[in-house]
């Protein structure tokens, strides 16, 4: 068995693959030529052209259908709700989660790694602003001793600060002017960027180091305008990196930031309704209650899929409630 | 019974040129001596064609400007003796240390592990040039035969059994007298009635009738014609090489940067991991000893010499330490310990992270001499599963750790492990070893005490996580210290001046819930905690507010996230 692919102007450059025993040397000549306005695919290379209703070329698969290669392997975010939505997080691929303060992100994450460590596999996490909580993540399940934590901070033994995290030394030399003009909102800014220089260098080696089934990036509590500091060459390099390897790649994050390198968005919130406190699962009867009664129960959250890549962006945003308790809440 | 003899040529001359290789292909002298009587010791072939000769003094020498001189040194004939021993200790336990420059090995029974003689013998030449060493090799059937060939042949030699004499007859009588049994004087008077006698090969030696030689030489003569027909039955006198893997090298001219430093460390290192991989070993633990030249190092606490009294503090935290003690009036021991999880044997995996280790923890001045020394282990059996997840490499594992601790800083990486207390940051960061490293400690103290967790327990565990999803707490550190308005003890109103975020009347309050601990000792603790909801952009969010009793002032500890 032969085939042949053939690409036609009308189809805007689609290539077809055709299994050539099955269909005449006749059509795939009209093909090759394209001639014949009927046979022309306008618009989207999608539509089925009216020579497809031909038993004969049935056979006939759109290039553009064809499957580049495997789809990745996914494994469980620990929310059931969550792995519902989005089918689980994707090896070999970088996922987003963007949200604001308290909308969920710390508890997708410890979930995540709690399954990864759970699986037996080991899991890095890269720290900007070093808030990882170990309490919390023990009270999540992640098995301690299989993850390995990278606090970044601007006490490291490099204390110079980053001038090629985006641009040369035109970028070094107009931070030490505006150090001299504003030391505070300047020395703010260096020291963002020097966490996220430590951030993405420590997140080059653990990638070349392989072997970790799962390795995050915790960016949720840098400005998303010093996020916005790290290139997107830096992005397209991780996920190239992370390509061909069983790792997950997990940023977290206030606003996505990686653009199309990222396989996978999710965008977290509280959830939707009439009163903002009962999102926090704090019950209205508790209102009147003294306060040392009270209890902080948990979270009632939603997480939106914003983009998965097997799926390209979905139509409508398709999104998914979860809740989560607190340690004490029992 | 077959014995094999290992000799190196110019002993002197060899240990030099193992430590420098590139000295190989140079006219290269050694000298013995106090300055300013130094004289020639030895020298190669190459030195000899230059017109130069053993007891020349060093000025003399001087004169012939192809010609390299060097020291005699006693710390590389020592490790080029210890290289010596592990070579012929990989072949056979039986090894006898006939000299600092010859080995003899008990070649009985291995034919049938190592293959025939002559493969064993091209095995142990090739063995030896490894380690840096341009050995001769021979085989015979008796030692004393072996050592003779191999002080007589170049390259590898085989005698068969029962032709020793026909192949040492070719061989001068100088080499019976090379074994530094005697003294040069009684040596010089055998050699020159032999020569009288005009006896100049062993085979005219091995032809003298016995009793006659008896006559005029005594039992002596008798033991030298057996050696020359290759006739002399011993016993050998096994010893068991001490497993020290020490390699040093002393500096003519102080070292002033790392970056040649990483050049003699990588040729260190890599003559110890040849004799490690020799005797079947791998290395966990590398001490670097450094003699710093402490005239130059003016300033000790801008050079970066830890003192004693440090180290000593950080001895039992740190992994890999610093020492620095005075050795003399004129130079100082800086000392760094690399301690690996995992037996390991990467030459240039330990280059890398003793140089990491270095510019971390630099000498801070110039370095007149170099030691290297590892601590033996057996080298790791275990075996990645097939169906079991990936986890790092060791190797590849402990490079990234050090780099990464370069760039965070050493005590900011690592695995966590939490601690028996209720104190918020309860846990300290300890060392991330993969699992083969895990699994080598499990087994260490699996043999002390046997306790495992029943897997029905581990399952009930897992189960019970399935179920819910856990609030996180992001905390803030250091925690954000606030402006709280009170209202009858309860807080109504936050201000936090470093993130603005944290601004806002209190929507929700939950708490006081109080802690202490540590009452004891001075770090002691005491706080009421609050759990607090704020209005943030469009969204509430929560909040752990602290006020600290002791210290008193109120901090924004961390958010629910």
């Amino acid at each position: 068995m032969s085939s042949a692919v053939i690409s036609t102007p009308a189809a805007t450059g689609r290539l077809f693959v055709f299994d050539a025993e099955e269909i005449d040397s006749e059509a795939v000549a009209e093909l090759r030529s394209g001639s014949g306005s009927a046979r022309q695919f306008p618009g989207s290379a999608m539509r089925v052209p009216p020579k497809m209703a031909d038993p004969r070329l049935a056979g006939i698969t759109p290039a553009s259908r064809l499957e580049a290669g495997p789809l990745p392997q996914m494994v469980s975010t620990g929310i059931p709700a969550i792995d519902a939505l989005i089918g689980g997080l994707p090896r070999g691929s970088l996922t987003e989660i963007c949200g604001p303060a308290s909308s969920g992100r710390t508890t997708l994450l410890l979930a995540a790694l709690a399954a990864a460590t759970d699986r037996g596999e080991y899991c890095a996490i890269v720290d900007a602003n070093d808030a990882l909580d170990p309490q919390s993540a023990a009270a999540a399940g992640v098995q301690l001793e299989k993850l390995l934590w990278v606090r970044c901070g601007e006490n490291s033994p490099q204390s110079h600060p980053s001038a090629k995290l985006r641009a040369g030394s035109d970028t070094e030399n107009k931070n030490k002017k505006s150090l001299d003009k504003n030391r505070g909102s300047s020395l703010g800014r260096i020291e963002s960027q020097q966490r996220l220089e430590q951030v993405l260098r420590a997140t080059d080696l653990l990638l070349d180091s392989g072997g970790f089934g799962m390795i995050v990036l915790d960016l949720g509590d840098l400005p998303p305008q010093a996020a916005r500091y790290i290139p997107l060459t830096t992005w397209f390099r991780f996920r190239r990196t992370v390509e061909r390897t069983p790792t997950v790649l997990l940023v977290i994050e206030q606003q996505p930031i990686a653009g199309s390198c990222s396989s996978l968005l999710l965008k977290l919130g509280p959830a939707n309704g009439s009163d903002a406190l009962a999102q926090h699962r704090i019950i209205h009867a508790d209102r009147d209650r003294p306060v040392h009664s009270k209890l902080l129960m948990g979270m009632n959250l939603t997480a939106e899929m914003l983009r998965a890549r097997p799926q390209r962006k979905p139509a409508c945003p398709v999104s998914v409630a979860f809740s989560s308790k607190t340690a004490w809440a029992g | 019974m077959p014995y094999a003899c290992i000799y190196v040529p110019n002993f002197p001359i060899a240990a030099v040129s193992r430590s420098e290789p590139e000295l190989r292909a140079r006219a290269l002298a050694v000298l013995e001596g106090n300055p300013p009587l130094e004289k020639i010791l030895v020298l190669n072939a190459k030195a000899s064609a230059l017109g130069i000769s053993p007891g020349m003094t060093k000025s003399q020498a001087e004169l012939c400007s192809e010609l390299v001189l060097r020291p005699r040194s006693t710390l590389q004939e020592t490790a080029a003796h210890a290289a010596l021993l592990d070579c012929a200790q990989s072949f056979s336990p039986r090894v006898e240390d006939a000299a600092c420059d010859t080995a003899l090995i008990d070649l009985a029974g291995m034919e049938s592990l190592l293959g025939n003689l002559p493969e064993i013998a091209r095995n142990i030449f090739g063995r030896a040039n490894t380690l840096g060493l341009d050995a001769h090799v021979a085989v015979a059937s008796n030692p004393d035969a072996a050592a003779l060939a191999a002080r007589g042949f170049s390259g590898v030699t085989i005698i068969p059994c029962g032709q020793e004499a026909e192949a040492l007859g070719l061989l001068s009588v100088e080499v019976l007298f090379t074994a530094k049994e005697r003294d040069a004087a009684e040596e010089a008077r055998l050699l020159e009635t032999l020569d009288r006698w005009g006896v100049h090969r062993l085979r005219e030696l091995a032809v003298l009738p016995e009793v006659a030689l008896i006559e005029r030489l005594g039992q002596e003569g008798l033991r030298l014609q057996r050696l020359a027909r290759g006739a002399a039955a011993r016993t050998l006198v096994p010893v068991e090489a001490p497993l020290v893997f020490e390699e040093a090298v002393e500096l003519e001219h102080p070292i002033l940067l790392l970056e040649p430093l990483a050049f003699l460390l990588n040729r260190l290192l890599e003559q110890i991991c040849a004799r490690l991989g020799s005797r079947a070993l791998a290395t966990q633990e590398l001490r670097l000893t450094l003699n710093l030249d402490c005239f130059a190092c003016l300033d000790e606490e801008n050079c970066g010499i830890p003192s004693e009294s440090d180290a000593a503090s950080t001895q039992s935290q740190s992994q890999s330490r610093a020492a620095c003690s005075f050795i003399s009036s004129q130079q100082t021991q800086f000392c760094r310990t690399l301690r690996l999880p995992l037996p390991m044997l990467d030459a240039k995996l330990f280059l890398k992270l003793l140089q990491l280790d270095l510019n971390a923890h630099p000498p801070g001045a110039p370095i007149v001499k170099i030691h290297l020394a590892a601590e033996p282990a057996r080298p790791r059996t275990a075996q990645g599963g097939l169906f079991r997840p990936p986890s790092p490499e060791p190797e590849k594992l402990e490079l990234t750790l050090a780099r990464i601790a370069a760039i965070v800083g050493k005590d900011r990486v690592g695995g966590l492990e939490m601690l028996d207390t209720h104190h918020p940051e309860g846990f300290c960061i300890q060392r991330f070893v993969s699992e083969l490293a895990r699994k080598s400690q499990r087994r260490k103290s699996s043999q002390a005490v046997t306790e495992k967790v029943p897997p029905e327990k581990q399952t009930e565990k897992r189960t019970g996580e399935e179920i819910s999803t856990v609030t996180a707490l992001r905390r803030f550190r250091p925690p954000l210290r606030a402006a709280v308005s009170l209202d009858n003890g309860q807080p109504v109103r936050v201000a936090c001046a470093k993130v603005k975020e944290v601004n806002g009347n209190v929507l929700w309050k939950a708490g006081p819930w109080r802690s202490s601990g540590d009452w004891w000792e001075h770090t002691a603790w005491s706080r009421d905690e609050w759990d607090i909801a704020l209005q943030n952009a469009n969204a509430i969010a929560l909040y752990r507010l602290v006020h600290d009793l002791l210290g008193g002032g109120w901090f924004v500890e961390g958010t629910y996230d």
